[in-house]
């Protein structure tokens, strides 16, 4: 392994506490939120005993370096996912809303009656119950790309999709629940050959995969910093100028006017015609912050990591009978296991195994469609991260079989 | 933990006696449990002093929420609806004989919110009705 997971460790302090005596956590939950680490709890922290103050337009020395660190984040996150200018990266909350931005300034302008947004069967609720909103509004029409039963977009129904010149295609990179990484590189090019505008859905690729928008030819771009090893409340959207300049503002308010008159306004320019109200400025820094800890070890070292666990993971998880496991094979996926136990339901399979300190999650995982089209109410999910081990797969494993032993 | 999946919850789940839907019937009311997609259906028949005669739930769910449904089941027959109307959470954690935390205390209240609203009449199994 090319990473050394004992060192990064022990930059996470959350790794080494214990959930009840003598036992460890055994965090197997980085796809509902990454834990933090030390660079990027104390970034937070050194900014709120040090320079804390209110963004732009303050000429006093705190206000400057609180706008400097907050506009520094955003030229490093620029310079992460390979923006052509930090003016392409807008703050947002997180990836749900900047899905929202989307659907609200954009589409909102540029869809009438009719027209067709294609979106697919693994989709996360953030990027279809926008939709189903402005379905309600607009009378827009919503088809969706299949999932195949071994978890992959059906890419022949999507040509037919596109055949019916949609107007705006919205997918996921990489599915929360059954891991798949989509080919959004050649899906991006097929929907710009019908002449679509396309939104990828980044929340599961940005902290795990190496993002070139640039490259992707993407659109928008949607991503949260709880899942990247930074803080809640913060999540970005990429969009190319041209298009953000063309959009009309997303939420009114102080920053994101140029001028106001008692009956008029001027909107700003970019980025900050998007952010209006006091933002969340710690959070900025610490996204900046967790971006230079991804950095510094490498996107490409983290990928092959987590690919290493998961394969492992896969392996061991598929000897339990009883087991099923969703989604495809190790080389299409990234580190995310959902599986069920024959006639034991998720949540008393996370519940048993939280004992022994582990943690999985057990639900739809905000993918209701999904795991309706598998004919199942509910999965449990384990996934992984760069801090994962082989060695928490064991627990994980051996609890499963503890699991299995007290519904025998 | 042993004492959430005691011997009797786990023989409840698997085993139920009041599984199944009554038709015709007297009272139906069915919802989900939005966090995890639980679902509870329940039947009931009432004789002719509008007591409860029978009663039997269906879906789908976790030991928690099947066996703390089973159990009301069996709890609720031969009794006034009057008497079921006054059935509250701890009714529900006395009959499983364990101590709930938030989240699986709404898999074991979701099936007496199901009852309640359909001995009501309501339209929705909402919260306040358990509380």
């Amino acid at each position: 392994m090319s990473l050394d997971v004992n060192k990064i460790r022990k930059d996470f302090p959350i790794l080494q506490r214990e959930t009840r005596d003598g036992v460890r956590v055994v965090y197997l939950d980085s796809t509902a939120t990454s834990q933090k680490p030390s660079q990027v709890i104390n970034a937070m922290n050194d900014y709120y005993q040090k320079s804390n103050a209110n963004i732009h337009r303050g000429v006093h020395t705190l206000a400057e370096e609180a706008t400097s660190l907050y506009e520094g984040a955003r030229e490093k996150i620029a310079k992460f996912i390979n923006a052509n200018s930090s003016r392409e990266i807008i703050y947002t909350r997180n990836t749900t809303e900047s899905i929202n931005l989307v659907a609200y300034s954009w589409a909102r302008a540029n869809l009438k009656a009719g027209d067709l947004v294609v979106l697919t069967e693994m989709e996360h609720h953030s990027n279809l119950v926008p939709w189903h909103m402005l379905q309600a509004e607009k009378n827009i029409e919503l088809d969706f790309i299949p999932v195949t039963e071994n978890g992959l977009l059906d890419l022949d129904s999507y040509k037919s999709l596109l055949d019916r010149n949609p107007k705006l295609v919205s997918f996921t990179h990489m599915s929360n629940v059954l891991g798949t990484i989509n080919p959004v590189h050649e899906m991006i090019q097929l929907a710009h050959d019908a002449g679509a505008i396309v939104l990828v859905d980044g929340a599961q690729s940005v902290p795990h995969l190496s993002v070139d928008v640039q490259k992707l030819d993407a659109d928008f771009y949607a991503f949260s910093a709880h899942k990247m090893c930074g803080p809640t409340g913060i999540g970005i959207l990429y969009g190319k100028s041209a298009l953000l300049e063309s959009m009309p503002p997303f939420l009114g308010g102080g920053d994101m006017i140029k001028e106001v008159k008692l009956r008029s306004f001027r909107a700003n320019t970019l980025p900050h015609k998007f952010e209006a109200g006091t933002p969340a400025i710690a959070e900025a820094i610490g996204l900046g912050a967790a971006v230079d800890y991804l950095s510094n070890i490498g996107m490409e070292n983290i990928a092959k990591h987590e690919h290493e666990i998961t394969e492992y993971a896969l392996e061991r998880l598929e000897e339990i009978q009883g087991i099923k496991l969703f989604g495809p094979s190790a080389d299409k996926k990234g580190g995310v296991a959902a599986f069920t136990l024959d006639g034991i339901h998720p949540h008393d399979v996370a519940q048993i195994l939280d004992k022994d300190g582990i943690a999985v999650r057990a639900g739809h995982h905000c993918a209701q469609p999904l795991h309706e089209k598998f004919g199942i109410p509910a999965t449990s999910r384990a996934s992984f991260y760069l801090y994962s081990t082989k060695e928490e797969v064991d627990l994980l494993v051996n609890g499963i079989y503890k699991v299995k032993e007290l519904f025998k | 933990m042993d004492d959430l999946y005691r011997e009797v919850i786990i023989e409840h789940y698997k085993n139920p006696s009041y599984r199944g839907k009554l038709d015709p019937h007297d009272i139906s009311f069915a919802d989900n449990n939005p966090l995890c997609g639980d679902h509870i259906e329940i039947t009931l028949r009432l004789d002719e002093k509008g007591n409860v005669k029978e009663a039997l739930f269906d879906g789908h769910g976790c030991a928690i929420s099947q066996a703390s449904a089973d159990l009301l089941m069996e709890s609720i027959i031969g009794k006034p609806l009057d008497e079921v109307k006054q059935l509250k959470k701890d009714d529900i954690l006395e009959m499983l004989g364990i101590d709930l935390g938030p989240v699986r205390l709404k898999c074991a209240l979701l099936s007496l919110k199901v009852l309640k609203a359909g001995v009501y009449g309501l339209g929705e199994a909402s919260d306040e009705l358990v509380e």
